[in-house]
């Protein structure tokens, strides 16, 4: 207990984690303080570039093995089934409609992506090695969720029509394409492509996630600001509930695998994060009566900030503490 | 200088159906159209700012063709056939072109 509350401590005093705070509170504040909307799409190509070419390069050094294949599996299996589980706990905890219950259900399948990058480098911080191949995990993760959930939806009668529209935004979405094509250059190169542009991408990564976090933050506060009255007492409280019972069923899948601690803690971090980029968009093309307010204020104003700052500390210390680190 | 009478069509649409609507647009041989940025906006779902949106899903466009007068009801067909049961707002307004092969 006494190393989960210092690792949280430590976590939610890092400069990461405040420059998210800071720009939560600034919009809470109505400050017009903003990222300007191309540079936070500049930041977060950088992250994406650097996170898949470090992965990738953590693979080319330690080598493929059949752990790789199990753990993709276990990522597609965990992100179809967490929908079904979230949806299930929808129907129980709050009054929403099936259709916006699936939408939600949605986003607790699928990962996001910043979450994944903020526990990589709290993981760096503490000196605790993971997998490299977690980043292809991460990214094997997106698409499942979302048939899932139209195929609870399509349970109710209601069928929905999977154009090839939407097949491509979902498989070949920039996040995707990005993260998996950097993992395969930094596999390809190695260390010696790191060695090349590392003062690029490793020794400016904290400074680039703290600047893209304070937007994160920005947008997480104008959402809980404008949408707020969208969340019910138990669709909160689901908020809330959904990311440990997935980082819970992340835990058992990371031991089962025989992950390392860093593995174990990242499978639990994908687990219990909600998507707020993938997702969101194909709903809107799929379920477009779903209530976006609903599902999107959920992930990003409340999900993600209770990973971001109690979330993943839990997660690190529970997989050292199971795995003996 | 001689006008000429035509129907000017703006479709405020999530960005996420752009290309769809497009392409619908382009099948019923509406090949003329221009897609603008919209900055923000309020509606029944609250206010929002494009410098706010994470990603595609929330943020909105505007397509705007401007037509002969009897073209119109072949392009609100394929149209609302792509943003019926979407975020948006279609209006049509009248209005005065100079050269009228160009629609």
């Amino acid at each position: 207990m006494d190393q989960i509350l210092s690792l949280a401590a430590s976590n939610l005093l890092s400069p990461i984690i405040l420059s998210f705070a800071l720009g939560v509170a600034a919009s809470l504040a109505r400050s017009d303080l903003s990222v300007p909307e191309a540079a936070a799409k500049a930041l977060s190509i950088y992250l994406l570039f650097a996170i898949g070419f470090k992965g990738g390069v953590s693979v080319a050094a330690h080598g493929i093995d059949a752990k790789l294949g199990l753990t993709l599996l276990a990522g597609i299996i965990l992100s179809a089934g967490l929908p079904l589980i979230a949806f299930a706990l929808l129907k129980v905890m709050t009054g929403l409609s099936r259709l916006d219950a699936a939408a939600v259900a949605a986003h607790y399948g699928s990962i996001s992506i910043v979450t994944f990058v903020a526990a990589t480098s709290v993981l760096q911080s503490s000196g605790i090695a993971s997998e490299g191949y977690m980043v292809a995990v991460a990214a094997a993760m997106e698409a499942p969720a979302i048939l899932s959930a139209l195929w609870l939806i399509s349970r109710g009668g209601d069928g929905r029509r999977m154009d090839s529209h939407l097949w491509r935004e979902i498989l070949l979405n920039g996040s995707i394409v990005l993260l998996v094509g950097s993992f395969f250059i930094g596999w390809v190169t190695g260390e010696e492509g790191l060695a090349e542009i590392s003062s690029f991408i490793v020794a400016p990564f904290k400074g680039v996630l703290c600047l893209f976090l304070l937007d994160m933050g920005l947008v997480a506060g104008r959402g809980l600001r404008g949408r707020s009255g969208a969340l019910s007492p138990g669709v909160l409280a689901f908020g809330l509930l959904m990311p440990i019972i997935g980082s819970s069923l992340g835990v058992i899948f990371g031991l089962a695998l025989g992950l390392s601690t860093g593995g174990v803690a990242l499978l639990m971090v994908l687990s219990a994060s909600a998507s707020y980029i993938a997702v969101p968009a194909a709903m809107r093309v799929a379920l477009p009566e779903a209530n976006p307010s609903i599902y999107l204020t959920l992930s990003l104003g409340v999900t993600f900030p209770f990973n971001l700052t109690l979330g993943i500390p839990l997660y690190v210390a529970v997989s050292a503490a199971l795995t003996g680190a | 200088m001689k006008t000429h009478r035509a129907k000017r069509v703006e479709i405020t649409i999530e960005a996420i159906m752009q290309s769809r609507l497009t392409d619908a647009l382009t099948k019923a041989s509406v090949t003329g159209y221009t897609v603008l940025p919209v900055l923000g906006g309020s509606g029944r779902s609250g206010d929002w700012v494009r410098s706010g949106e994470i990603g595609r899903a929330s943020g909105m466009v505007q397509v705007v063709c401007i037509i002969r007068p009897e073209r119109l009801d072949a392009l609100l067909d394929a149209a609302f056939a792509v943003v019926e049961k979407h975020i948006g707002v279609v209006t049509i307004v009248d209005c005065e072109v100079l050269r009228a092969e160009r629609f």
